[in-house]
């Protein structure tokens, strides 16, 4: 059997192989690729969108409808992972006693079963799977979030001109949210961005996307045609495409960054939303 | 100057993409798929896909290790079943 599996391997590897060599050349000028659509994406870009950066221009505009399904799959996987491993029971196989640390001095104190839970918020609940308090880490991680999360916001809003937009943008806020859960705790996370908030923005994202492409439905263009957004921007067709972009960026954006913390929050505490990495 | 810089790191590429499947610890796995996601970036950069180049960084290297040092840290060495 496995001769048989490795065999159809090697069969099925080198007829593609030798499927290669109809390829065109790497840059040939001549391909068909190269001779239709990309000498127009490349020569009247700027002169149809008013953005520099090509790259942006195919994705959000020309080719908007790909990207807007693309997000939809990034929402459909944090909704996958959610039906999956989302658990709204008590966990019985976590430790009975309840371990909180005095945040003053340090202590932790572990409160057996049936025993009185400290009141006062000097303490915090910590979890089982314990991570020694590290001072470096959390401040280091305090002083550097904001600067993450404000190079998220220039990418997203920076993406017409340079590199990024809003798949990178948003993977860059997500992580510095994933970055504050792994440096204080999944529970002080949680309490920053719950599951509800990110439910409803990984929605909204997708929602921001379809939504603006069905304005233009309804101001009497195709789906996803921006420039027949002029009229509410207040600017002319080729300054409305750019800045239709920019509001579709930000809807990718924000689904995209909901997504990844979501998708966090579920696989690192199996579901159950307590504790974690 | 470019030409044996990109194969070089293609070398990378293909080693760290083996050691990503053949290594056992799990842990070493998800390291390994970072650095291969890494190196793939830099061979992005260098064929002038920035943006690719981006996305990979950020996705790839950064918040896939993530999540799956996440799922490795829910598992135990030995099988429970």
């Amino acid at each position: 059997m496995k001769i048989v599996a490795l065999a159809s391997v090697l069969l099925c590897g080198g007829i593609l192989i030798f499927g290669t060599a109809g390829f065109p050349d790497f840059g040939d000028p001549l391909s068909p690729p190269a001779s239709h659509v990309s000498p127009h994406y490349i020569e009247e870009a700027v002169a149809e969108t008013s953005v520099p950066n090509i790259v942006t221009a195919v994705l959000a505009d020309y080719r908007g409808f790909d990207t807007l399904f693309e997000t939809a799959v990034v929402f459909s996987a944090a909704m996958a992972c959610f039906f999956l491993l989302r658990v709204f029971r008590e966990d019985e196989r976590s430790p009975s006693e309840k371990l909180y640390r005095h945040l003053p001095t340090g202590i932790i104190l572990r409160i057996d079963p049936g025993g009185k839970a400290p009141q006062s918020n000097e303490f915090e609940p910590i979890d089982p799977t314990w991570v020694p308090h590290d001072m470096i880490v959390k401040t280091t991680t305090r002083l550097i979030i904001p600067f993450i999360q404000l190079f998220g916001l220039y990418v997203i809003a920076h993406g017409h001109h340079s590199p990024g937009g809003g798949f990178q943008g948003g993977v860059i806020l997500g992580s510095s949210l994933i970055l504050y859960a792994l440096s204080q705790n999944l529970r002080m996370a949680i309490g920053r961005m719950g599951e509800t908030v990110s439910a409803v923005f990984c929605a909204a994202g997708v929602f921001i996307y379809a939504g603006a492409g069905a304005l233009c439905l309804l101001m009497g263009a195709n789906f996803l045609d921006y420039a027949a957004l002029s009229p509410l921007f207040g600017v002319d067709a080729i300054q409305a495409r750019s800045l239709g972009i920019l509001v579709v960026e930000i809807g990718v954006g924000l689904a995209v960054m909901s997504a990844m913390v979501w998708i966090y929050y579920n696989l690192a505490s199996v579901g159950r939303h307590q504790e974690g990495l | 100057m470019s030409w044996p810089m990109d194969m070089l790191i293609l070398v990378f590429v293909i080693i760290s993409g083996i050691g990503a499947i053949t290594v056992r610890d799990l842990l070493g796995a998800a390291i390994l798929f970072g650095a291969y996601s890494f190196l793939m970036c830099i061979l992005w950069a260098i064929m002038g896909a920035v943006d690719v180049a981006f996305t990979e960084a950020s996705v790839g290297a950064g918040v896939s290790t993530v999540l799956f040092v996440a799922a490795v840290f829910r598992t135990t060495r030995r099988t429970r079943d």
